[in-house]
């Protein structure tokens, strides 16, 4: 079903590792549910001395600057993703691929000179 | 009939639990109530759907769904999701309402899906590269920069213009924000002097 061209076998050491992960996060959150005194009271949930109840939901709209940020982090990211591959094959690219990245670099740094001109990159 | 071999045994074993763990998560994507549950729900599907790359054979596409999708795209979904109003009964106001137009697209996809798997397959893989034993990613580096010279630079106009818009849009310059300036607040050229106050008298100081 499955013509695997790679080999999987480099793999199968993730999976144990997978694996090992999930039972020992099963173990921790089971041994302390089962282990663990359960002693429910309403007052373990009120808010203690000088606290005072949530005014509002915890989830409230936040300010759009977080998104730039965000949004900056994943351009660059994937201009980091296109030098995996160029990183691999440059010794075959030869001078061609070198100057074609160095383009590509170029005019992303454009807009990076702009982006740390215009203060985007500043939090006030 | 797997058991004959134990490498193609272990794939297939991990080909079904990855398609089951894609195939719940996404439902789970759409049943779930919570916005915020939808989205990680998402990023478990984005997982499986790179070990299901992996187990294709390719590597390169599998390690960038992880890096791009599930590091960026899933914490721009979340940003997303916490700019909605979480407020789930104006979320499902709108349900009757664009019930139909839903139905008609869900539709259309459906008979999509249809007709591709009912196409005749063609069952030579697509991946494999029977003459010179080289790995996907080296195969992509030399394709990319190379033959594709012209869409890769313009893949960094994209993502140059993208940049460029998104500061322009959300951006803004607030007056009076006093910054730090640390070498006018350290400074001490020009702003000494000697002097010689008389007794009883003090210094005027204007800077």
């Amino acid at each position: 079903m499955l013509s695997s061209s790679l080999d999987l076998g480099p793999y199968l050491a993730v999976a144990v590792f997978f694996g090992v992960a999930l039972a020992l996060s099963l173990i921790l959150l089971l041994a302390s549910f089962v282990v663990a005194p359960k002693l429910p009271d309403a007052e373990k949930l009120s808010a203690y001395e000088c606290g005072f109840p949530a005014f509002s939901d915890a989830r409230s709209k936040f300010e759009v600057r977080f998104y730039l940020v965000a949004i900056l982090f994943i351009l660059f990211d994937l201009e980091v993703a296109f030098l995996f591959p160029w990183a691999v094959a440059l010794g075959e690219l030869g001078w061609f691929g070198l100057i074609s990245m160095l383009i590509f670099l170029g005019v992303l740094t454009v807009g990076f000179v702009y982006e740390w001109r215009s203060g985007a990159l500043e939090w006030e | 009939m797997f058991l004959s071999d134990p490498g193609t045994f272990l794939a297939s074993l991990a080909f079904w639990i990855l398609a089951i763990g894609l195939c719940a998560s996404a439902l789970s994507v759409v049943l779930s109530r919570s916005p915020v549950h939808s989205v990680f729900f998402l990023i478990f599907a984005f997982f499986n759907s790179a070990g299901l790359f992996l187990l294709l054979g390719a590597e390169f596409l599998a390690m960038i769904l992880v890096i791009v999708y599930v590091g960026a795209v899933a914490v721009l979904f979340l940003f997303v999701v916490m700019m909605l109003d979480m407020e789930l009964v104006i979320l499902r106001e709108g349900f009757t309402k664009y019930l139909p137009l839903g139905t008609v697209l869900a539709a259309i996809l459906l008979a999509e899906l249809i007709l591709v798997m009912s196409l005749p397959r063609d069952n030579t893989p697509a991946a494999n590269n029977p003459v010179t034993d080289i790995n996907n990613t080296k195969a992509l580096g030399e394709l990319i920069y190379d033959d594709y010279f012209l869409l890769f630079q313009v893949s960094g106009l994209i993502l140059l213009v993208s940049m460029v818009g998104s500061i322009v849009l959300t951006h803004r310059v607030r007056a009076g924000v006093r910054r730090q300036s640390i070498y006018d607040q350290t400074a001490r050229a020009g702003r000494i002097r000697l002097e010689d106050p008389g007794v009883g008298e003090g210094v005027h100081w204007d800077v």
